[in-house]
């Protein structure tokens, strides 16, 4: 079977007064209907990989790979009005500041009904009882209150969660979650993975899980990309995270605090390198 | 003395009552967090301490005195807020220096330029970054002028909103290796917003667990530490994050 996902040297440029920079410097990876977690300090291109994927980089932000294929579609002929079609509808992206993505003059039920809209047309009752249904199972309690709150009625852990229904509720092939669990305490995000991961095993969506938090990626997804400055340090299997040799690696695992912490200090890693820019 | 004392404090929007007879005493100096369900009420909380979310009964108190329910320019030298999102909670147009310079001009402090760089020194912010804007400050960086923001006045309570949740784990550690050399050098009192339970054993001496707007459960840092909680939603939370470190 072909992958879902192809990129080879992917490069994302940023001009500045002192020429060019590459936030992106020559990543390769394929993705299969799997879980593929990337992780790496602030600033390591993280998000802009994710945006390249969807041609969503702005302006002077510039993004070119000698292959980025998805389901063996070549995306970087694509004009913007393929790719409109192609977004939310097959690869959808949960943006990592959801107050900041979301429509903050439109509630948060028409929001969603928009996202499921644009892509299926349906009789006004259904759209409501799918958009009530798809705010339940994101744990949101109250659905009916919520759906005619604004952004800015929401709490922080919300707002995340009515982005993840958003990307969802068109069943995409392809998900990229950008730190979509941030704000979430552990028990309504294990559960809010766990709607994610059905989409994995029954749909066959292919997921790339963008996070900080090496402990919940090891513990959900199946292979890991760890990023650094630009490009991929280390490559693992999910459950050898915590096992893993590369030092920059090792030393974002030390920066963790543990539930049983008796450290005065936590160290940190030494980033006189790049403190100089 | 309490430094911060809460008593049947129930907060609404409108019609929809959010917290339910909240009841806490901190003490000066002490570290506590407060955790949680998403949307339990844990930032509105702390708004309405900061005078954010008028609404509400029953009582506030601040090193011993009663608080009203508007924004207090008195109260804002002794308890500032740090916000839960740092990336909205900076004016993008304004610089570093603009950011930290605006409390001491509505306060009539003076001695302006020497405060900014005091402040900036204090949370290791290097001078060159004294007139960039918010864009050309990394993620860490931008949470350290929030927290400078919210140190200008020298006040005595931090109410500190998920203060590293959207950063890496990295400038997380460098964030709270900060908080804790400045509580200890300050002598200040916090009140931490987390769903992070390892950040709350490493940094704070109690927690109280919230849920639908109540609080089910205080209890010391120890007793989290040793798996020692009693509620039974307490008790899921620190399985499901002792699983994921496992
Ligand atoms: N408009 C821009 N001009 C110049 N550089 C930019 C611009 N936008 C982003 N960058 C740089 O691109 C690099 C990669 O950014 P990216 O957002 O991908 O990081 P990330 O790994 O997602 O970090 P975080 O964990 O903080 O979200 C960063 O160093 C950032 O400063
Ligand atoms: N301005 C507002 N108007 C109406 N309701 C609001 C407003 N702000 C918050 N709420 C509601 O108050 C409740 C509690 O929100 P709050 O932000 O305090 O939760 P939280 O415990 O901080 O959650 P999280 O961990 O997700 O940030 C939510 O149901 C939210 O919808
Ligand atoms: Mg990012
Ligand atoms: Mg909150």
């Amino acid at each position: 079977m072909r992958p879902l996902l192809e990129i080879e040297n992917l490069r994302v440029t940023f001009p500045t007064a002192r020429g060019d920079i590459d936030v992106v410097r020559g990543v390769s990876f394929t993705l299969g209907r799997e879980r593929l977690g990337i992780v790496g300090e602030s600033g390591s291109g993280k998000s802009m990989t994710g945006r390249s994927i969807l041609k969503l980089v702005r302006a002077p932000g510039r993004a070119t790979a000698d292959k980025l294929a998805f389901d063996g579609i070549d995306l970087s002929t694509r004009s913007e009005k393929q790719m409109r079609a192609i977004r939310g509808a097959r690869i959808s992206m949960v943006m990592q500041d959801p107050k900041f993505s979301l429509n903050p003059v439109m509630t948060i039920g028409e929001q969603i009904a928009e996202a499921l809209l644009t892509h299926k047309r349906l009789p006004r009752r259904e759209v409501n009882d799918r958009v009530h249904a798809m705010l339940e199972s994101v744990r949101i309690t109250d659905p009916e209150r919520v759906a005619r709150l604004y952004p800015h009625e929401v709490s922080g852990g919300m707002g995340q969660r009515v982005m993840i229904a958003m990307m969802l509720i068109p069943e995409p092939d392809l998900l990229i979650a950008d730190e979509p669990t941030s704000a979430l305490d552990v028990s309504v995000q294990a559960q809010v993975l766990d709607i994610i991961d059905e989409l994995v095993r029954r749909k066959g969506m292919g997921l790339i899980f963008i996070s900080h938090d090496l402990n919940l990626v090891s513990s959900y997804c199946d292979r890991i990309l760890v990023m650094n400055t630009g490009e991929v340090v280390e490559e693992c299997r999910a459950g050898e995270l915590m096992n893993a040799t590369h030092p920059y690696t090792r030393g974002l695992i030390a920066s963790i605090p543990r539930l049983d912490e008796t450290r005065d200090e936590l160290p940190v890693l030494d980033r006189s390198a790049w403190a100089k820019a | 003395m309490t430094a911060l004392s809460l008593k049947d404090l129930d907060i609404s929007y409108g019609d929809t009552q959010i917290t339910h007879k909240v009841s806490l005493d901190i003490a000066e100096g002490e570290s506590f967090a407060l955790v949680g369900e998403s949307g339990s009420g844990k930032s509105t909380v702390l708004k309405a301490i900061a005078g954010l979310a008028p609404e509400w009964t029953g009582e506030i108190c601040v090193l011993g005195k009663a608080r009203g329910h508007g924004v207090d320019r008195g109260f804002s030298r002794i308890c500032q807020m740090v916000f839960q999102d740092p990336y909205g909670s900076l004016h993008p147009r304004k610089t570093v220096d603009a950011t930290l310079g605006e409390a001491l001009t509505i306060h009539g402090i003076g001695d302006r330029s020497a405060r900014v760089e005091e402040v900036m020194a204090s949370v290791g912010l290097d001078r060159k970054f004294r007139f960039r804007f918010p864009h050309q400050l990394s993620g860490g960086q931008r949470q350290r002028v929030a927290i400078a923001r919210a140190l200008m006045l020298k006040p005595k309570i931090l109410l500190l909103d998920e203060p590293t949740s959207a950063l890496d784990v990295s400038v997380q550690a460098e964030i709270l290796n900060l908080l804790k050399r400045l509580r200890r050098e300050q002598n200040l009192t916090f009140l931490m917003v987390t769903h992070n339970l390892p950040v709350v054993s490493f940094l704070c001496d109690r927690l109280a667990v919230m849920r639908h707007g109540r609080i089910v459960e205080v209890a010391g840092v120890d007793e989290l530490k040793r798996g020692d909680l009693k509620e039974p939603y307490s008790r899921e939370l620190m399985q499901i994050s002792a699983a994921h470190a496992s």
